[in-house]
């Protein structure tokens, strides 16, 4: 059965619209990280729906790329728990680092900088989210290093991934 | 040190497998209910616990499964709520990531008592590395027969989906989940009909948040009355609190309630202390939409009495004087944070989230957020102050979905206790031009600064 249609079926007979978020997720990861109006289309007609019924969900949601991105999207929490932190400053280290501002892509096609709101990483601010993980616990000294990790691999798991803070013991 | 339940095992190795998991007790309360519970007495258990939701509203769990439509012939849906969005909170994720059988556990027990036959976890899309973990564990579960049919041989059958969410804190409010899981726009719906009449496809639903439903299987094992004795008053049981900004231990920690504020804050099993040796500003304790407190006012009620970690005593002294445990995002400021900036990041939060049905929340946010800008960057009047009050009052108990008061509450809050320093920012805006500004000098009032 193909990813599509096992997602389908997690929804009752005749509920198949249900399957469109995840489906746009799928989407959008297929066809270069971003929905243009063919792959919308596309996803309409493999769900039997009209297109404007996928285009109106597509521009509510922020996750879905109506624009072309570039290779590695860097999405930085910029809501208050990180901003006390110090995501200002990631902020701007990036965007004069890659000479682009928030919503641009570098001229190699490479990075598109994005600010984005609350991932629920709080406790381990700053932080940003480049395509399934989440990079945490981010200072000015080490976004040289994950930046040219993420050039070498387009995708790095954070440095901490697996245990961001520590827990409480029993 | 406090009762743990939710993470009680969270440091046994190998916890996230279906095999530690059971080894540790794990999937107990499935055998007791299934086999020896009927569904009502089950949510009689719950009822008993005084279980209330963990999502933010704090209504009592039991309560809310006894609504659900039993006359109904339509199927009957739980949807577990893993949207988790709002600004300060992220301690479902933690749960999902390092124990994710605490909540495939708490779903079966839980669509079981309900009579749910497929159940649905809508988490946010962005927790995508957590799909996996959640998938993974439900194989496991189906493959030890803990879900699919006839489970256990007790002729109940379920099913279990993960469905994701596309980046919108607005589908955490149950009625715009469910229309989000419909496949729509998240636009919550009007109210009544409530979910447990008119839900899911027009079908009988329960949404519960992740915490509540990772409860019930200990509210099981152990019986509701015991667990009624754990916490304080009307706050029983555990809570997981997200502990965030300028303390020296920032992380997920499980607290009885009624832990006062101030050994949470201060002890070494949980944040710390506020970092770098600072003085405590001001505390958000439950979350980006509840009222903020100034440090004076969140160590002791406005009658001398220490707070303590609970729905009651953080609420103590109303709008005026307290805020409320809300999720349980628990954020800290130092001296050094600027009141002003904090909150227009919240204004501008909330501008973004807002859906735009209704005309108060969407044009109400987007100006909150315009002058919050311009005081915050030295150019506002002293008439701002007011303006931002009143707007926030126009938007207050006026709109579809509690989004609107979610804005509102923490512009009123913020000028009620820290008045003087929007004023600051007005009379002298070449003080404020450098976005630090409260870290190169931190603003004096006596008022609000103490030692915490
Ligand atoms: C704007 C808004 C956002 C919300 N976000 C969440 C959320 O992310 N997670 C959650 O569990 N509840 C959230 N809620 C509360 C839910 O509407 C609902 O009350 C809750 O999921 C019920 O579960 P509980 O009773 O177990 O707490 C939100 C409510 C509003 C108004
Ligand atoms: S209060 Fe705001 S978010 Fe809620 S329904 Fe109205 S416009 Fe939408
Ligand atoms: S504020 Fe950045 S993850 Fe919550």
């Amino acid at each position: 059965m193909s990813l599509v249609q096992k997602i389908i079926k997690r929804y009752p007979e005749g509920r198949h619209k249900s399957a469109l978020l995840p489906i746009l997720h799928v989407a959008q990861a297929e066809f270069g990280g971003w929905l243009s109006p063919e792959t919308m289309d596309y996803v309409a007609s493999i769900l039997n729906i009209k297109p404007i019924e996928v285009y109106e969900v597509a521009s509510f949601y922020s996750m879905y790329n109506l624009q072309p991105v570039g290779k590695c999207v860097l999405e930085v929490c910029q809501t208050g728990p990180c901003w006390l932190r110090g995501s200002d400053d990631i902020i701007q280290y990036i965007s004069n680092k890659l000479g682009i501002q928030p919503g641009e892509t570098s001229a190699d096609g490479m990075f598109t900088l994005k600010v984005v709101e609350c991932l629920a990483s709080c406790g381990s601010a700053p932080m940003m989210q480049v395509g399934n993980n989440f990079i945490e616990n981010l200072s000015v000294e080490k976004m040289d290093d994950v930046l040219k990790k993420l050039r070498e691999t387009h995708n790095v798991p954070s440095p901490d991934y697996g245990s961001p803070y520590p827990v409480n013991k029993a | 040190m406090g009762r743990k339940l939710l993470l009680k095992d969270i440091n046994v190795p190998g916890i996230k497998s279906f095999e530690v998991y059971r080894k540790q007790g794990g999937y107990a309360s499935v055998e007791k209910a299934l086999k020896t519970m009927s569904p009502d007495a089950v949510v009689e258990e719950v009822k008993k616990s005084g279980l209330r939701g963990r999502g933010g509203a704090g209504f009592p769990t039991g309560m809310k499964w006894s609504f659900i439509d039993k006359k109904s012939e339509k199927p009957r849906y739980l949807i577990c709520n893993a949207d988790e969005s709002e600004p300060g909170t992220f301690k479902d994720r933690f749960l999902m990531e390092y124990i994710p059988h605490a909540l495939i556990e708490g779903m079966i027990v839980s669509s079981f008592a309900l009579g749910a036959k497929t159940s649905y976890i809508y988490m946010r899309g962005e927790f995508r590395w957590i799909f996996p973990i959640l998938e993974k564990a439900i194989e496991e579960a189906r493959a030890a027969g803990f879900l699919g049919k006839n489970i256990l041989g007790s002729g109940y059958d379920l099913e279990l989906y993960v469905h994701s969410g596309a980046g919108a804190y607005i589908c955490g409010e149950e009625t715009a989940q469910i229309e989000s899981l419909e496949g729509k726009r998240g636009n919550p719906r009007n109210k009544p009909p409530f979910p447990a009449i008119v839900g899911l496809y027009g079908c009988p639903t329960v949404v519960n948040n992740v915490e509540s439903i990772a409860a019930v299987p200990h509210i099981l094992n152990m019986g509701g009355d015991e667990y009624a004795k754990i916490g304080i008053g009307k706050s029983t049981g555990t809570k997981l609190i997200s502990a965030s900004g300028h303390i020296n231990k920032p992380g997920v920690y499980e607290i009885e309630l009624g832990l006062p504020v101030e050994e949470f804050l201060n002890s070494d099993e949980y944040c710390g202390g506020v970092w770098k040796g600072r003085k405590l500003k001001a505390v958000i304790p439950g979350g980006s939409s509840v009222p903020i407190l100034p440090a004076d006012l969140f160590l002791k009620n406005a009658k001398g009495e220490a707070r303590l970690m609970s729905y009651e005593s953080l609420a103590d002294g109303g709008f005026a004087s307290g805020s409320m445990l809300g999720s349980g995002g628990f954020i800290v400021m130092d001296e050094t944070a600027c009141i002003v900036r904090n909150l227009w990041t919240f204004a501008r939060f909330y501008h973004h989230e807002s859906c735009g049905q209704c005309s108060p929340c969407r044009e109400g946010t987007g100006w909150m957020e315009k002058v919050l800008h311009r005081i915050e960057h030295g150019h506002g009047h002293m008439h701002d102050i007011d303006l931002l009050v009143d707007v926030a009052k126009k938007i207050e108990g006026n709109t579809i979905c509690p989004l609107g008061d979610a804005a509102a509450w923490p512009v009123a809050s913020a000028i009620r206790h820290f008045r003087e320093e929007f004023e600051y920012h007005i009379k002298y805006p070449e003080k404020v031009m450098n976005p630090k500004h409260f870290e190169i000098e931190p603003f004096r009032s006596e008022k609000n600064l103490v030692m915490a």
